[in-house]
């Protein structure tokens, strides 16, 4: 179990191996396997935490949630998607087309091209970049221009309002974002995600960074725009922000990045501050792929848990609280992790 | 290029990068430039990742290519036009700057080609990101500390002068 999908690869590569093919094209065949996937995996994923999301706010609210398609309501989000897609895409005429219909399609490439680097088990990473974690932060950043634009190509006044929020939070949030992180950095001494996990095996550094931890989850949840952050697209002000004038697989693109978003954010806590795929209590006996979702998923919950529980803060509470409380306390994360490296490097006890 | 492959990269990159970037200048509407400004970071983010050089690339698209989007934004709030289709208008002058811009273009071009490049003696390095705090903390400190003091002295002059303006409007 614990190598299962090591060994499907090791599998596939000696068959291709002895079919004759040349060593570049084997690579370059299982290269595209490993990322397809990938792919794969987050598409369903993001199909189902719909219906996670669902049955989760149901019980907090003390009602059943979806329970007719299939067993346990396990089917309807595949009956909503297939409805979405049956559709029609309405195109308003005053909008840019081009870029109204380049939105959707180009909203769930930053995410998935974050996941090559992510390390799902024990030597399950499909490209083992040096600087991943660089990376991440790199790519991640482009989705917000992409929001952007959708909103502004559909030229309606929410639309565009909603907009210029997108833009406003990610650059307010990114900033604290970016410098909880650089705690695990000096920890580490590197931006391997193998390597950060790889230096977790004895104590995770949720332990000796919580006040990082803590930052990474609250400005993780104002960059995947969810309650309590979710001013974006906040129903009660701005319709649904810059998605508002999208319908059918346009709106349900938009609607499924924001769970691969999440997916992202969690795999990404877990990676740096909950150990990845290392197993707590010497509990080996689980296969490290397992322990990894696990951890991925008990953290999407935490996600939704936000979600049901807090009210929606406002645009200059958001604003406050970002560049007045969670930057300063950051950077202050960043001065005593400095210190408490050197003194421990200095007494060495 | 030492391969095929790396040759046919360079050849597709450059050809994205000078293309998109011929486009933010003829474009009309200032929002389809600053876009089609992105993909030409991006291009410029591949060729960086075509010379080994993975941190760089990343650089570049965090810091160009993810902050355009702030560029964007300043650039509706600040052009006085209510329709944005004309908003980066060519003038009459395109006439006269085309020859200047490609004689200096031709003129560059002819110096690199005939320009005695010398080769790196040292070995590459494969891990260049190690390197970057000792260069940048210890060995030159002060210009980096100096560096981040304008940065920080120009963010409070620019908070400095918003604010002056607000309130000499309250009174008013």
């Amino acid at each position: 179990m614990e190598n299962l999908f090591v060994n499907m690869a090791s599998g596939m590569r000696s068959l291709l191996a002895s079919a004759g093919l040349p060593d570049t094209a084997t690579d370059f065949i299982l290269m595209f396997l490993k990322l397809g996937a990938i792919l794969v995996y987050i598409l369903i994923s993001a199909l189902w935490l719909v219906y996670m999301e669902r049955k989760v706010s149901a019980y907090m609210q003390c009602r059943i949630g979806p329970n007719r398609v299939g067993p346990l309501g396990l089917l309807q989000t595949t009956a909503d998607i297939g409805k979405l897609i049956s559709k029609e895409i309405i195109i308003p005429r005053c909008a840019d087309k081009k870029l109204f219909l380049l939105g959707p399609i180009l909203i769930f490439m930053p995410p998935l091209a974050v996941f090559a680097v992510a390390p799902f088990g024990k030597d399950m990473v499909a490209i083992d970049m040096n600087i991943g974690v660089y990376y991440f932060l790199a790519v991640a950043s482009l989705s917000t221009v992409i929001v952007w634009m959708s909103g502004w190509a559909s030229n309606n006044k929410y639309s565009l309002i909603g907009g210029m929020r997108v833009v406003a939070q990610m650059v307010s949030y990114e900033m604290p974002l970016i410098l909880s992180i650089v705690g695990v950095i000096i920890l580490t001494g590197t931006l391997n995600m193998s390597e950060i996990i790889r230096a977790q095996e004895n104590v995770w550094f949720i332990f000796l960074q919580p006040l990082g931890f803590l930052i990474y989850l609250i400005a993780g949840v104002a960059e995947t725009n969810r309650a309590p952050f979710d001013l974006v697209e906040g129903e009660s002000e701005i319709i649904c922000g810059p998605f508002t004038e999208y319908s059918g697989m346009g709106f349900a693109m938009f609607f499924l990045a924001e769970y691969a978003n999440v997916v992202l954010v969690s795999v990404m806590a877990t990676t740096l501050f909950l150990g990845g795929w290392h197993a707590p209590f010497g509990l080996t006996f689980i296969p490290s792929w397992i322990w990894f979702l696990l951890k991925v998923y008990v953290m999407i919950f935490l996600f939704m848990w936000f979600r049901w529980t807090y009210p929606r803060v406002r645009v200059d509470q958001l604003m406050e609280f970002g560049w007045k409380v969670l930057v300063p306390l950051s950077i202050a994360n960043i001065f005593v992790t400095g210190i408490g490296k050197y003194l421990y490097q200095t007494i060495r006890w | 290029m030492e391969n095929i492959y790396s040759y046919i990269a360079f050849v597709l990159l450059s050809g994205m990068i000078l293309g998109s970037a011929l486009l933010v200048v003829t474009l009309k509407n200032l929002v389809h430039s600053v876009l089609w400004l992105i993909v030409a970071f991006i291009g410029v983010a591949g060729i960086f990742l075509l010379l080994n050089a993975d941190f760089v690339a990343a650089v570049q698209v965090l810091v160009y290519a993810g902050a355009v989007c702030i560029m964007i934004v300043f650039g509706v709030m600040l052009v006085q036009r209510i329709d944005m289709a004309n908003s980066n208008p060519v003038n009459r002058r395109f006439k006269i700057a085309a020859p200047v811009v490609g004689g200096l273009f031709i003129v560059i071009g002819l110096l690199t080609a005939r320009a005695q490049w010398v080769a790196a003696g040292k070995e590459v390095p494969t891990q260049t990101v190690q390197n970057l705090a000792p260069i940048l903390l210890q060995d030159f400190v002060i210009p980096f500390e100096v560096a981040a003091i304008l940065l920080t002295v120009a963010l409070t002059g620019a908070l400095v002068l918003v604010k002056e303006v607000k309130s000499n409007g309250d009174r008013s």
